[in-house]
């Protein structure tokens, strides 16, 4: 391996927007039949460094040479040409169109689509995907689209493939499945890129792994010889701890209780469907499912944002009298004297105002109080100042519009705020998504904090590894439908991973 | 094939946070260099001097005491409109009514000017006048917004066809109320008996206007940067779902800033037919109500900024009024001049948020 010619060769990259240095003269090879896993914490620049290779953004400095080639790549149609090819992770597929028009949409020459499904077919056979090149994009599933979107780019002849975190939007039994086609193509001699947090993933799949810390080019080395610990430690520059505490729950007792919930969307689509379960105080109820299957609609539902077609939700106080929560919106909720406190998995959409800095975001749960007709901007300076100190959130003051931080640091912000008002309840959707290792387990730390403070913690999360470790009882959605209750200690990713995609999972087989 | 290493001739990218001095010096070399093609575009079209017609447009504003009185009346009105319309946007309802919302105002000044003497005293006159202005105002803004908040109608298309119902009103009551008889005008006002003129500061026809306005002004800026109000307009314009998160009841909000919106523009109506005009035209408001869109937009909706974009608009149109006349030009040459002058102004903005790389002259190393 060490006199093959990289496919790609990245010398020198330096990349700034404004005074933020994104690239800092980034070394970086990429090898064919390899599959390299490009790993740092969020902002250390990865997803910048490949959006240079695949002509969306233009480097300050530095060349970039292909096969050995010095090329210059201006704009995706250049980075097409030469073979590279970036699944995003945000899809850019036309719903109304079927899996082969949306393939070879924008081609040149005549349309073709009989030849195009052929081709399509030969692709697939040949690595291993399920593809229906009939089927519309609307009727397909995340997982689905994903696939259409990398037969898109093979297509098109690519042999450079670049994934931004894939594994983000799919179930375990999904993720095995995309693996083990992109092991087939590795096989085929294809450069493989793979970025993502997840680091099973990265020792289950990557052939070597290569690190960015800050905008740096930390090092690469085979995954052999390495391990997940030494990993972090390279992105986060010092030593972390890789574990999660899950304390025992003291003195549970029912906070939220849901009874026969069913939430239809606007279109009449059942979200959920027959919805019971209790959260207790001082517990993490973790909710697992394939995104979109109702875990939203529960949330808001709860909040008092969603309108319900039936059931009922009742907070119990700790005196044991019971309040119903149903039809009431959140200032209601509020004025009731419940303190309940979402974190939306919408973070700059709903939970934050993008434009807004820190403190003003900080008013948002506050700005009423008071009988004055103007806001007390004082007190929200403070917690924003506390926050950011003790959350250690990396911004230039509190000043800054909230959308000029990274994510981690957002979300941060958004969680800050929400248990300073010293909830009983807090709902989280997603509160690490997209999140590096070190934030990652801030916020872990902090939902841990609220639970042994006795709040009741609801906490849908995608990875499934993670929410073993964390809640004290999973309950899983199938469907919008409960297809059961686990207790977290002692729970199997298999087992929970087979509810996810059918109800009740292998206990009724 | 290409062997050369070539990086595009030029490439853009996104600034970071400029400091306020950059900005502005961006700003000012924008208004530099539009004055510069100006001059140029002038000597080139016209054969004039450029420098003289720059003295022209400043003397359009400046040029004698008068002059300067009405630039700031047409200053203040500008402003006054500008500044109803600010909350509106600052929640991103885009009211374009406010020429029809002034106009209706005006109307409701007039009609108590010309039905209400003999039945009440001046005081009561002036009185009725205003609570009418502000009111109907109000009214015509919060018809779309309750639309807009009950249905989700569009505010832009909604506001704007109820400005010509309220030109079509006026029109009418133009004829019911003509004077003298057959103009299809209605004319001064009680000429003699000046029921329901407002009083005049000394012997500074415009002063009241001004310092109305100037109080207004100060207000808007507090209300929308200080109050409860202002930051709930804030969040609901930057993102209702976030507003409907923290419980803020979105559809009162949008129907709520609609009718203050309606409620300013009602009042710039009565100061143009109570206190300067004294009569009421289809035109009276003269296309302020959109001129203002322009006004608040330039000001980034800061009320206190707002005073210098809508000086720069009134200024820049007494001027070219000014070379039309004195170098026998079309008044359009003088629009021109304007567009073009606002053309580099907004586009400054561009390089405020972006920044533009030329190609090395070197070359880039391999």
């Amino acid at each position: 391996m060490d006199n093959k010619i990289p496919a790609v060769k990245m010398r020198n990259i330096t990349k700034t927007f404004g005074p933020t240095v994104a690239n800092d003269k980034v070394w970086l090879d990429i090898y064919r039949g390899e599959i390299l896993a490009l790993l740092g914490e969020n902002g250390s620049g990865k997803t910048t460094l490949m959006n240079m290779l695949s002509g969306i953004y233009f480097p300050d400095e530095g060349a970039i040479s292909i096969d050995g080639k010095d090329v210059v790549i201006r704009s995706p149609k250049d980075a097409f040409d030469l073979g590279i090819g970036m699944i995003h992770q945000h899809f850019k597929l036309v719903d109304v169109l079927t899996a082969a028009e949306n393939i070879v949409l924008g081609l040149p020459g005549k349309l073709d689509l009989k030849a195009a499904s052929e081709k399509i077919r030969t692709i697939c056979e040949a690595y291993g995907f399920e593809v229906d090149p009939n089927q519309k994009i609307y009727d397909m599933s995340v997982s689905q689209k994903q696939t259409v979107e990398i037969v898109k780019v093979l297509y098109r002849g690519a042999d450079i493939l670049i994934l931004d975190e894939p594994t983000a939007v799919l179930t375990p039994q999904e993720t095995d499945k995309l693996f083990n086609v992109l092991r087939n193509m590795r096989n085929d001699n294809k450069a493989i890129v793979i970025i993502t947090h997840k680091m099973h993933e990265v020792e289950a799949l990557s052939d070597r792994v290569a690190i960015l810390r800050h905008g740096q080019f930390i090092g690469d080395m085979p995954t052999a010889k390495t391990n997940a610990q030494e990993m972090t430690n390279m992105m986060v520059g010092h030593a972390v701890t890789l574990n999660i505490d899950r304390p025992d729950p003291v003195d549970p007792k029912p906070r939220i209780v849901v009874k026969n919930l069913t939430v239809r969307s606007i279109d009449g689509i059942v979200k959920l469907d027959d919805v019971s379960f209790t959260a207790n105080s001082g517990e993490i109820l973790g909710i697992a499912g394939i995104s979109g299957c109702g875990q939203k609609e529960l949330l808001e539902a709860i909040a008092g944002l969603q309108p319900v077609e039936k059931g009922s939700i009742e907070y119990i106080e700790d005196d044991g009298r019971a309040e119903q929560l149903l039809g009431k919106d959140p200032l209601t909720i509020q004025q009731m004297g419940v303190s309940l406190s979402f974190v939306p998995e919408d973070r700059l959409g709903m939970g934050l105002v993008a434009n807004m800095d820190l403190s003003d975001n900080m008013m948002l749960r506050s700005f009423r109080r008071g009988h004055s007709v103007f806001t007390d901007r004082k007190t929200p300076r403070q917690l924003a100042l506390d926050v950011v100190q003790e959350l250690e959130v990396v911004t230039p003051g509190i000043s800054t519009p909230v959308r000029r931080l990274s994510g981690g640091n957002v979300q941060k912000v958004l969680v800050g705020r929400e248990i300073a008002s010293a909830p009983t309840v807090l709902l989280t959707a997603y509160a690490v998504r997209g999140l590096d290792i070190n934030s990652s387990y801030t916020i872990y730390d902090l939902i841990n904090k609220q639970k042994k403070s006795g709040v009741a913690v609801v906490y849908v999360g995608e990875d499934l590894d993670v929410l073993l470790e964390l809640a004290d009882r999973i309950l899983v959605l199938c469907g919008g439908k409960v297809s059961g209750i686990v207790p977290g200690r002692g729970a199997n990713k298999r087992d929970v991973g087979m509810m996810m995609t059918k109800l009740g999972g292998n206990a009724h087989e | 094939m290409n062997n050369k290493t070539r990086s595009p001739l030029i490439h853009v990218s996104k600034r970071g946070l400029l400091p306020w001095y950059k900005a502005w010096a961006i700003r000012g070399a924008a208004l530099v260099l539009a004055l510069v093609t100006c001059g140029l575009i002038t000597s080139l079209v016209t054969r004039q001097n450029p420098i003289q017609v720059y003295a022209a447009i400043i003397n359009g504003s400046f040029g004698s005491p008068r002059k300067i009185w009405v630039l700031l009346q047409n200053i203040s009105m500008l402003l006054c409109i500008s500044l109803a319309v600010t909350p509106a946007f600052r929640m991103r309802c885009w009211n374009l009514g406010a020429e029809g919302q002034a106009l209706i105002g005006g109307l409701a000044a007039a009609a108590c000017m010309i039905l209400l003497p003999g039945k009440l005293p001046n005081w009561g006159i002036i009185a009725c006048m205003c609570v009418a202005s502000v009111l109907s105002g109000a009214i015509w803004a919060a018809i779309p917004a309750f639309f807009k908040a009950k249905w989700n109608t569009n505010e832009t298309l909604f506001t704007l066809m109820m400005n010509y119902v309220a030109t079509q009103l006026v029109a009418y009551y133009c004829v019911v109320w003509e004077s003298p008889k057959g103009s299809g005008t209605i004319g001064v006002i009680n000429p003699t008996t000046e029921l329901g003129w407002f009083p005049q500061i000394g012997s500074y026809k415009y002063l009241l206007n001004i310092l109305i306005v100037a109080a207004v002004c100060l207000a808007m800026y507090v209300y929308l940067n200080y109050s409860k109000h202002g930051y709930e307009i804030t969040v609901v314009g930057e993102s209702e779902r976030t507003a409907r998160y923290v419980g803020i009841k979105v559809d009162r909000v949008i129907i709520r800033t609609m009718l203050l919106s309606g409620a300013v523009c009602g009042l710039a109506g009565l100061l143009l037919v109570g206190s300067t005009n004294h009569t009421l035209t289809t035109t009276i408001v003269d296309g302020r109500g959109f001129t203002a869109v322009m006004v608040s937009w330039l000001a980034k909706f800061n009320p206190i900024w707002m005073i210098l974009t809508s000086f720069l608009i009134v200024f820049l149109g007494r001027g070219s009024g000014e070379i039309a006349t004195k170098f026998g030009l079309n008044r359009s040459f003088g629009d021109i001049l304007t567009g073009l002058i606002l053309f580099f102004i907004i586009g400054s903005e561009f390089f405020i948020n972006y920044e533009i790389h030329f190609r090395k002259s070197g070359g880039k190393e391999g």
